[in-house]
C-alpha cells in the first residue's frame, strides 16, 4: 500500500531535520533501484531546477521621494525606458526593454547588448544605476524633471514579478530554409544545421507536475537565488499532456507561472541579463520548485526521466512565424541531450540554451535549504488549471 | 614580406572546391595551413598564413567565391564568471572548440580548435566570450 503524506507532516519532518530530500535526478535513480512504491514512502521532497532565459520578468520598483515631490510619469534606468503609468514614484522595468537609441535590427542582427534584464542585474549585483524621470508637474507634484543614481539598497521596493516564466516545456527550433535565422532560440543554421531547445528535461519544475497536483498560487520556490513565490498561473497557461499519433503519453506542455519574490534578497548569479543576436534583450532567471511527496501518483510523475519527456521539433524558418500547426516530430529529452537526433531523416546536431548544470545547482541548493530547515513548504491556496481543464490559447485577428 | 595570419570560413557549398589550390596557382602566393577543420555539416575552417605579391587580389578571388575572410590578430578567450555553462554556442562554434562534455551537460572550451572566427562572441546570449587583442 502506498504512503499518504500530509504537507505538514512533512514540514514537521523538515522542521526536526528528518526530511528526506532528493533532487530529480536522485529520485529517478532511486526509482530505478527501489521501485516507485519503496521510493515514493521514503521521500519526502523531490527538488527540481532550471536556469534559462524567461523573457516575461521584471521587477516593481518605488524610488522613494524627492524634494519638491514629483509624480514621475516617464522613468528610464541607464537610458532603458521603465513604466511608470503607475504611482507617483512606481516603476515597472522589463526585461525586453532596450533603450531608445538602440539601433535593433537596422544593423541586422541586432546586438541588443543592454536592455532591463540587464538593468535588473545591475541592480541585484549592487552596480549604481543611472534614473532619469521626466513629469509634467501637479499642485501636489511640483518637481518635473530629475536625474540621479540608484542603488538597489536606497530604493523603498524591489520586487521581482514575473507574469510567465518557468515554461513547462519548449519547442525544439529548426530552420529549414536557405539562409541562417535569428531567433528567440538563438541562431539558427540553415538547413536543418542545428537544432536548439530550452528546458532542462527531467529537472524542469513543471514537466515533474504535469497535473498541477502540488504548484499552485502560493507554493514557495527558489527563484533568482532568493525565495519567491507562485502568484498565479502564468500568462498563455495551456497545460495539456502531448500525444504521438499513435496517441503515446509523451510527456506535460504548455503550462506556465506567473511569480514574485524580493529583489532584494536576489543574487546576479540567478538573474542575468541576456541578449540574442538579432532577436532583443531579455533576463536568464534561475527557478526550482519543491514537490512534496504527497502520494505515489506524485512520486511516479516527478521521477519521469529524460527518455520519457518529449519535445516538439518546430521549424522556426517556416511554420513557426507564420503560426501554422504541426510539427516535424517528438524527440525525447535524452535524445535530445545526447547531442543529435534526426530530423527529415537528417542528422541534427543539438545544443540547449538552458543550462543543465545551473538547474542541477539550483535542484541542490534547494535541498540543502530544505534539509537545514530554513525553507519550508507551503500548501497552495488555490490549485492552478490543469490539463484537464483543457486551456487552450485564443487567435488574435488583425 | 612577412606572412599575413587570415581565418576563412566556407559553407558547404564550398568546401568542394580547390579554392587553396587556386590561391598558389593563380595568385602565386605560398599558403601555410595553421588549422584546418571541417565540421560534420560539411562547413570548414581554415586558418593560413598567406605571404605573396597578390595576397590583395589572393583575398578578393577568396571573397568572389563567397568565403569569408578575416584577419588573425587576436584571441577569443571565456570569461568563467559570466559563463552560464548554457551550450547554446556549441552548435554555432564550426570547430568544436565549444562543446559539451556528457553526461554532465558542463561546457567546455578548448583554445587550442578555436580559430577566432568570432561566431561565439556575438551568439552568446550573456556575453561570455570576448575578443582579446
Ligand atoms: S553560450 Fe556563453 S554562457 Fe552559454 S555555454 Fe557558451 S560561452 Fe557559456
Ligand atoms: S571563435 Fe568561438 S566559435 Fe569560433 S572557433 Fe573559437 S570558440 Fe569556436
Amino acid at each position: 500500500m502506498s504512503a499518504e503524506k500530509t504537507y505538514a507532516e512533512i514540514n514537521e519532518r523538515i522542521k526536526a531535520g528528518k526530511a528526506v530530500v532528493l533532487t530529480a535526478e536522485e529520485l529517478i535513480d532511486l526509482v530505478n533501484e527501489k521501485g516507485l512504491t519503496e521510493a515514493s514512502r521514503q521521500v519526502d521532497v523531490v527538488t527540481t531546477g532550471t536556469f534559462a532565459p524567461m523573457c516575461s520578468s521584471g521587477a516593481f520598483l518605488n524610488f522613494g521621494h524627492s524634494a519638491p515631490r514629483m509624480r514621475m510619469s516617464r522613468v528610464w534606468l541607464n537610458n532603458v525606458p521603465a513604466y511608470a503609468g503607475i504611482a507617483a514614484v512606481d516603476a515597472y522595468i522589463g526585461a525586453t526593454e532596450v533603450p531608445e537609441d538602440d539601433p535593433l535590427n537596422n544593423n541586422y542582427p541586432g546586438e541588443f547588448r543592454y536592455g532591463g534584464g540587464h538593468v535588473i542585474e545591475d541592480l541585484v549585483a549592487g552596480r549604481p544605476v543611472r534614473l532619469k524621470a521626466l513629469s509634467y508637474g501637479t499642485d501636489c507634484y511640483p518637481r518635473r524633471e530629475i536625474e540621479t543614481t540608484i542603488t538597489l539598497n536606497d530604493i523603498n521596493d524591489a520586487f521581482l514579478f514575473n507574469p510567465r516564466n518557468a515554461y513547462q516545456n519548449y519547442n525544439c527550433a529548426v530552420n529549414t530554409t536557405d539562409r541562417t535565422i535569428y531567433t528567440y532560440m538563438g541562431t539558427l543554421k540553415p538547413r536543418l544545421g542545428n537544432a536548439h531547445y530550452s528546458t532542462s528535461g527531467q529537472l524542469s519544475p513543471l514537466l515533474k507536475d504535469p497535473h498541477f497536483k502540488t504548484t499552485g498560487i502560493g507554493t514557495r520556490i527558489f527563484l533568482g537565488g532568493g525565495v519567491g513565490y507562485v502568484a498565479w498561473h502564468g500568462t498563455q497557461h495551456f497545460p495539456a499532456i502531448q500525444t504521438d499519433a499513435q496517441g503515446r503519453e509523451l510527456g506535460a506542455n504548455g503550462g506556465t507561472l506567473a511569480v514574485i519574490g524580493d529583489l532584494k534578497q536576489m543574487s546576479p548569479r540567478w538573474l542575468m541579463g541576456t541578449s540574442y543576436l538579432g532577436y532583443g534583450a531579455t533576463l536568464s532567471v534561475g527557478i526550482g520548485i519543491p514537490i512534496p511527496v504527497l502520494n505515489e501518483e506524485i512520486a511516479r510523475y516527478a521521477a519521469a526521466s529524460d527518455a520519457e519527456l518529449y519535445a516538439p521539433v518546430v521549424d522556426y524558418g517556416t511554420t513557426y512565424p507564420e503560426r501554422q500547426p504541426g510539427n516535424l516530430g517528438f524527440v525525447s529529452y535524452a535524445q535530445l541531450k545526447s547531442g543529435k537526433i534526426t530530423v527529415n531523416g537528417r542528422e541534427v546536431p543539438t545544443a540547449p540554451l538552458s543550462s543543465y548544470p545551473r538547474a542541477r545547482e539550483i535542484a541542490a541548493t534547494l535541498k540543502q535549504w530544505i534539509g537545514t530547515g530554513k525553507f519550508l513548504l507551503t500548501e497552495p491556496v488555490q490549485l492552478l488549471p490543469s490539463p484537464a481543464d483543457g486551456l487552450s490559447g485564443k487567435p488574435l485577428n488583425g | 614580406m612577412a606572412p599575413k595570419k587570415i581565418v576563412l570560413r566556407f559553407g558547404a557549398d564550398i568546401s568542394g572546391n580547390p579554392v587553396i589550390y587556386r590561391l598558389v596557382k593563380d595568385y602565386d602566393l605560398m599558403v601555410n595551413i595553421v588549422k584546418a577543420n571541417v565540421n560534420p555539416q560539411k562547413e570548414g575552417t581554415l586558418v593560413l598564413e598567406l605571404t605573396g605579391e597578390k595576397y590583395d587580389q589572393g583575398l578578393e578571388f577568396l571573397r568572389r567565391q563567397g568565403v569569408s575572410v578575416q584577419a588573425l590578430t587576436r584571441e577569443v578567450v571565456r570569461n568563467g564568471d559570466r559563463c552560464t555553462m548554457c551550450g547554446a554556442c556549441t552548435a554555432i562554434c564550426p570547430t568544436g572548440a565549444l562543446f559539451i562534455e556528457r553526461p554532465g551537460m558542463e561546457v567546455r572550451f578548448d583554445g587550442d580548435n578555436c580559430v577566432v572566427c568570432q561566431l561565439c562572441v556575438k551568439a552568446c546570449p550573456v556575453r561570455a566570450m570576448e575578443v582579446r587583442l
